[in-house]
């Protein structure tokens, strides 16, 4: 079982000081430790953006993507060989703005994955413009006078497609963040985790302070996990208090269990060498 | 009296059928020994509009449909007053006089052999089924097998076995009345027959391009094919996900063509193999996703099935407009193949050959067709299902053994680096879209750009080596050696030049035919060595700017002598492509 030694690599970490990326990078390895995984067992996707260099400070197979992707790439991965544990990283101009359609469809197609938004509520990489979860007002370098259109709600969107697993964390509280990876990561649908990560360069709005004045954790609060409806509610909570912890839970099954045909084998352990299509071509006469 | 040469023309209003209708007079013609072409055209639009399917029968081997009908079948009065000019001399026309009253005077064809059949009288009374007109097709095409002589039977078992039992039942009655109607009424006095020949059976197969593309690869295990539906690759899509269960595979229609390069990405970096297919339109949206398997060195196949651009275009036509683009697409440089069947049998082995290519070479594959390559059926021999074998190239079993880390772009006199796949004990997989080192971590250093710019194109050299010393058939060579001109094409023109040049060769112009099958990496040895051979040269082309053309002038700093474009969204006919040969000779 890997040690948290292990999945160290020799590249120099370049986020900023106090970049809350930091927060989800230690309570991910944490939480590989805690669920006593192999470091070949585990893919780690991630895509364009400050959150997408995690993919080059963690020891484990990584496939670092293009702006946007990190879903459909992690769902090739996962179906093609269901024995690896996949974890997407993504961004929330990543995943919300260039990638919104494929989030909507995998909370719907529910493939056994967990993914992980880095939401700062700005583009850090690229310097300080406005994203889908940027708040209203909001005065970036695209939106020098403010941003006109009201933020994105990811986890209403998670909750009213059907989404299996649906939690929010806070870089702030990386041992929080820890358990809520341990859980996404044993449940067996699509497990989405979007993440409050102050940019401490850029987000002047939307530190960590202000966070650590506004969130409070739902299992403090009796939240029942399995009342959609309840979980809905508690979306739209913003302002003085925000809600973190898991939201939503279900044990609906996978876009996997309703393929019978690959139940079994994965299918990259199918032989290839010699597939008889001979009763194909037979139809055909 | 002309015996087993023969070209029925079945038209109607979209919806009617008529797709099916050709399927199945075509799939009759072929058990009675015969080769057949079709070919459909239709709009996009699901209902009225008009469509058209064309089946060329002959006692020899066919390439493609030819510029005359001898029999048109008109399930409206469109049809006839679109087609009446395309029948060939003595042909002949079944009609419903229902839809319309025809006479020779009329028609100003004293030639033509007119055969009003009551489609829809028969169907309504004799059949009494009258929320089943459609099945005016079936009586239509029992007339047809009637008016040219040809063996009820075989048409008989043909839709016993396509049809569930109470379907196939009522439409062999409805073929059977339309059948005694017409052998009563017009028997004996067409010019144009039908014959079973020695060779009748269940022997040959009858098949798309996109269903050869789909035999390739399932028979190359392909374990995941993704693919959103467009027009001509849905056909694919289709044949997939109806063997998926069969074949214990995946095949899925994903959120749009970014997911579905992406998918596959993924698959094939787990170490299935993967594929998509799409058209211009989809494939302008995976671009960003093809560069990004280059520089990760993923090995995934495409099929791009070409249609008349810019933009929507003509969705349901067919061209040879996305040359340039499939060669060129993404940002930076990186190595592609790009394959061009131009006939069933190549959509097969190249597709086996496609995937091996990626998997030894680590690069994304193209096969380029187009709307007339793979929704046209044809007669063909079943497929040498071992000609090509399965090569997976360099992939590591289930232990890394090697010193140290593993690297997965580890620097290689080839270029190309032993795959290890995530899961494989002691190593771990680092795949990374940013220029990176040998073990895939990040690195924006010059020297290291350099490097591995170098080792990915240097893939290329090994290919090309590998290509000419195993003898792929890269480009093929057609006619005698000796000729007036050399045609030099690529992809469905195959069909119709090869038609040409027997028309050409009966009238004692002899021309010879290059095709070239290997866009990518581009075969200029073999190609030079042709061209400097020929007394003249003429590219023939589906598309306006002769992209094949300006290839040869980039490889071989050299012209051509003649230029045959069309893309007007059709395929070229035999005899109007003879014709402009004959021009520019």
């Amino acid at each position: 079982m890997v040690g948290l030694k292990d999945l160290n690599t020799p590249t120099r970490v370049t986020w900023c000081p106090g970049c809350g990326n930091f927060g989800i990078l230690s309570a991910f390895k944490g939480a590989l430790v805690e669920l006593g995984l192999e470091r070949e067992q585990v893919v780690v996707v991630s895509g364009i953006g400050c959150h997408g260099k995690i993919s080059d400070y963690v020891n484990v197979n990584t496939f670092h993507g293009i702006h946007g992707r990190v879903l459909p790439l992690a769902t090739g991965i996962k179906l093609a060989n269901p024995d690896l544990v996949v974890f997407g990283f993504s961004g929330d101009a990543d995943c919300y703005d260039e990638g919104w359609d494929h989030f909507c469809h995998a909370v719907r197609r529910n493939i056994g994955m967990t993914l992980i938004v880095h939401n700062n509520m700005i583009l850090g990489l690229t310097t300080g413009q406005t994203t889908a979860t940027s708040q209203t007002g909001f005065r970036t370098k695209s939106t020098p006078f403010g941003s006109v259109v009201p933020p994105l709600n990811p986890i209403a969107h998670a909750l009213v497609s059907n989404g299996s697993f649906v939690a929010r964390g806070f870089a702030g509280d990386p041992k929080h963040l820890q358990g809520l990876i341990v859980q996404a990561a044993k449940h067996r649908g699509y497990n989405y985790i979007d993440v409050f990560q102050p940019c401490v360069t850029f987000n002047y709005l939307n530190t960590f302070e202000w966070f650590r004045q506004r969130v409070y954790k739902l299992e403090d609060t009796g939240h029942n996990v399995s009342d959609r409806q309840k979980a809905l509610e508690k979306s739209f909570e913003w302002g003085d208090h925000i809600p973190i912890g898991v939201f939503y839970k279900d044990d609906r099954p996978t876009f996997r269990d309703n393929l019978p045909q690959v139940k079994e084998v994965p299918l990259t352990k199918l032989p290839i060498e010699d597939v008889d299509i001979s009763r194909v071509i037979e139809s055909m006469k | 009296m002309h015996i087993n040469d023969f070209s029925f023309l079945i038209g109607g209003e979209a919806g009617a059928g008529i797709a099916r209708s050709g399927f199945l007079l075509a799939k009759a013609c072929m058990r009675g020994g015969l080769h057949v072409f079709g070919t459909n055209d239709y709009q996009s639009l699901i209902r009225g509009g008009h469509n058209f399917y064309v089946v060329r029968v002959s006692d020899r081997e066919v390439h493609s449909q030819t510029d005359y009908v001898n029999l048109l079948i008109a399930l409206n009065a469109e049809t006839v007053m679109l087609h009446k000019g395309d029948i060939a001399p003595a042909g002949g026309i079944i009609y419903d006089q229902e839809d319309q009253t025809l006479s020779l005077e009329k028609l100003g064809r004293t030639d033509l052999k007119l055969c009003p059949v009551p489609m829809r009288k028969i169907v309504i009374e004799k059949l009494k089924e009258p929320h089943s007109l459609i099945m005016r097709n079936t009586v239509a095409l029992g007339a047809a097998i009637a008016v040219t002589d040809y063996e009820f039977a075989l048409f008989e078992a043909v839709l016993r076995d396509t049809f569930k039992p109470e379907v196939a039942e009522s439409n062999i009655r409805a073929a059977r009345i339309g059948y005694d109607y017409a052998k009563e009424k017009f028997e004996g006095d067409f010019e144009y027959r039908l014959k079973k020949t020695s060779a009748a059976g269940k022997r040959r197969i009858f098949l798309s391009g996109n269903e050869a593309i789909g035999l390739g690869t399932l028979r190359a295990g392909c374990k995941f094919y993704v693919s959103y539906p467009m027009t001509p690759t849905t056909g694919l899509l289709h044949f997939m996900t109806a063997n998926e269960r069969d074949f214990h595979i995946i095949a899925m229609q994903p959120e749009g063509e970014i997911a579905a390069i992406n998918m596959i990405a993924g698959g094939a970096f787990a170490g299935a193999r993967a594929m998509t297919a799409t058209s211009g339109g989809g494939f302008c949206l995976m671009s960003e996703g093809l560069g990004m398997v280059g520089m990760t060195e993923t090995p995934v196949v495409i099929m791009v099935g070409q249609r008349p651009g810019p933009s929507t275009g003509l969705p349901t036509h067919s061209a040879q407009g996305d040359l340039r683009f499939v060669i060129h697409a993404a940002q930076g440089e990186f190595p592609r193949v790009v394959i061009a069947p131009g006939d069933v049998e190549e959509c097969f082995y190249e597709t086996m050959r496609a995937f091996n290519w990626a998997d030894k070479y680590q690069l994304p594959v193209i096969i380029l067709t187009d709307k007339y390559l793979v929704e046209s059926e044809v007669s063909a021999e079943p497929f040498d299902t071992n000609r090509v074998k399965v090569d997976r190239g360099l992939i590591m079993s289930d232990h890394y053994e090697g010193q140290g880390e593993y690297h997965r772009y580890e620097v290689t006199e080839t270029g190309v680096s032993p795959r290890a796949l995530p899961s494989t004990k002691g190593a771990v997989v680092h795949a990374n879209s940013d220029e990176h080192t040998e073990d895939g971590l990040t690195s924006e250093a010059p020297d290291v750009t350099t490097m591995m710019m170098d080792k990915r194109l240097r893939k290329l050299h090994w290919l090309r080596k590998e290509m000419e010393e195993r003898g792929v058939g890269t480009t093929k060579f057609y006619g005698p050696e000796e000729a007036l001109a050399t045609i030099v094409s690529w992809g469905s023109t195959k069909g119709p030049i090869r038609e040409a040049m027997d028309l050409l060769g009966s009238e004692g112009k002899a021309v010879s035919f290059l095709q070239v099958v290997y866009l990518q990496p581009f075969p200029k040895t073999r190609v030079e060595e042709v061209l400097n051979r020929a007394r003249k040269t003429i590219v023939v082309e589906s598309n306006s700017t002769s992209q094949l053309s300006s290839l040869i002038r980039d490889y071989l700093l050299r012209g051509v002598d003649h230029k045959i474009l069309k893309y007007d969204g059709r395929p070229f006919n035999p005899t109007a492509l003879s014709e402009r040969i004959k021009e520019a000779l």
